[in-house]
């Protein structure tokens, strides 16, 4: 294997980008990622994106977010219609391949431009259950009730995790919401889909992120102290509802082990979580330490762009270990309905 | 004995309000005011129109405004023959990809007023915009490209984008 680290991180994201589009987005941010990453943009040798049509309404409309790349002379290019995190990963093989040394990977969403409750039910069975138009949070609501009622926690666990990712994304300028509000407080608001209040719910924005990755002596010669990629790995559980323990998620489970959390201490786990069950079924699943930092940026629920938000969470994570604040740190993305796929990533400081 | 389902159907249906972005709304606006703006790259120059607030590239920002005249010459065409429901032509008629004088990238429109077996590569052409009052942000105020009757330019201004 081959060493690979994080070289630098950069995101935007905002309640409702209402004036500029996916490439006036994006552009600021590949700037500003490249830029401090120590390389010359023509030292970039592969390029991987990750989003989703469905989104813009636009056929090949990641294309045009090449725009915001410069792609001329031509450059190696790739996209998945995934979130960024497994753009970051085909990156990543590919330097494994030692056809490049170094990539810039990044995803972008706006769905405010659609209805992203909708859309995502696009994501399920089309023969059975995406014709009943089921609302993503109702999906996800059925999980949390499967959650309360295997005895795994309550309510009030549900809004003890809302109200601490909310106070801890005060301190995030890139949060969409956040909040002081106690666990009672929060108890005392209505349901969106029960068990589900607003706040158990993502804070859906629209933005991007970008990372630039480099192999190790030019990761060495250009960074103090890049966040070594020590693990990745992504597993899928089955699409249908029906056929999965939706209080447990194997393929998490799976993607932790292979990806070695457990092989030392973990300082912060940054998680997708957009829904509040999800951090417990998923800390459980990645085995996150007590004492580990778990969402120290508040997390999905505070900020959640469709298509960047896996990305975000591995960045969340690499920018604490660049800055030397970690040493060692889990960074997890999820896709598809209730937990179905998931990416996790182990990030190291030397 | 149980009839097997053979197909089912079931609708499907998305809205999208649409962005254009900060650069081709300033192109719209432009265009309801009987003006092609197009932007200037800082780095090569070119000048693109439709902007779209880059240049590909060199990945910078387009901020630079500049005039585009509604005069042009055909790079390239085609003749469409097929009907479609959102096209009010008759047909047959032609689909020309037209570099407009002072802009760096051709722009597509529909061409008329000659038979399409005149069409050719290098023909002048200007813009046929619907009348004042019916002026609007979007590209159907140009409401066709006809000949302007000047000689046919020469392969070497616009050969670069056939």
């Amino acid at each position: 294997m081959r060493d690979v680290a994080v070289l630098s991180f950069a995101q935007s994201t905002a309640a409702r980008e209402t004036e500029r589009n996916e490439v006036e987005i994006l552009m600021p941010v590949v700037r500003e990622v490249i830029a401090a990453s120590g390389l010359e943009r023509s030292r970039i040798e592969f390029t991987c994106s990750g989003s989703s049509d469905f989104l813009q309404g636009q056929p090949f409309a990641f294309v045009m977010a090449l725009d915001a790349v410069g792609a001329w002379p031509p450059i190696r290019e790739s996209h998945v219609e995934q979130d960024g995190a497994w753009a970051l990963y085909e990156a990543w093989v590919k330097i494994q391949t030692g056809e490049v040394d170094s990539a810039l990977v990044y995803g972008f969403g706006k769905s405010a431009a659609g209805n992203l409750g909708d859309i995502l039910a696009m994501t399920l069975d089309p023969y059975c259950v995406t014709p009943l138009w089921p609302h993503a949070d109702s999906i996800a609501a059925l999980q949390a009730r499967a959650w309360i009622e295997s005895g795994k926690g309550s309510e009030r666990s549900l809004a003890e995790i809302a109200a601490r990712n909310r106070a801890a994304a005060r301190s995030n300028p890139h949060a969409i919401v956040s909040g002081t509000e106690t666990v009672d407080e929060l108890l005392s608001r209505p349901y969106v889909a029960s068990p589900l209040r607003a706040h158990d719910c993502p804070a859906n924005g629209d933005g991007a992120s970008a990372i630039v990755l480099a192999a190790g002596d030019l990761a060495r010669s250009v960074s103090k102290r890049p966040a070594w990629i020590r693990g990745i790995d992504h597993r899928v559980d089955p699409a249908a509802l029906g056929v999965r323990d939706l209080t447990r998620c194997r393929s998490a489970e799976l993607a932790a082990q292979k990806a070695g959390v457990a092989r030392d201490k973990i300082d912060i786990a940054e998680i997708y979580a957009p829904y509040s069950h999800e951090e417990a079924i998923l800390r459980e699943a990645l085995g996150v330490p007590d004492t580990a930092s778990v969402n120290p940026s508040g997390g999905a629920l505070c900020a959640h762009v469709m298509m960047s938000c896996g990305l975000q969470r591995i960045g969340e994570v690499a920018r604490r270990i660049l800055s030397g604040e970690a040493d060692r740190g889990v960074a997890h993305a999820a896709h598809g309905p209730a937990l179905q796929q998931n990416l996790v990533c182990v990030l190291e400081g030397d | 004995m149980v009839e097997p389902v053979k197909s089912i159907v079931t609708p499907i249906r998305l809205e999208y309000d649409y962005t254009p972005g900060r650069a081709t709304s300033r192109f719209l606006r432009g265009i309801a005011q009987h003006r092609i703006l197009g932007q200037e790259c800082p780095s090569c120059l070119k000048v693109y129109v439709p902007a779209r607030g880059s240049c590909p590239r060199c990945a910078v920002p387009t901020e630079r405004e500049v005039d585009v005249q509604d005069s042009g010459t055909v790079v390239t065409f085609s003749i469409v023959r097929v009907p479609s429901e959102n096209i009010h032509f008759e047909l047959p008629y032609a689909c020309a990809s037209i570099l407009l004088d002072g802009a760096g990238i051709p722009f597509f429109h529909v061409l008329q007023g000659l038979a399409p077996e005149e069409v050719r590569m290098g023909m002048r052409v200007k813009a046929r915009w619907v009348p004042t009052e019916k002026l609007g942000p979007t590209i159907a105020s140009i409401e066709c490209f006809v000949p302007s009757g000047e000689p046919d330019a020469a392969l070497e201004t616009y050969g670069e984008h056939t």
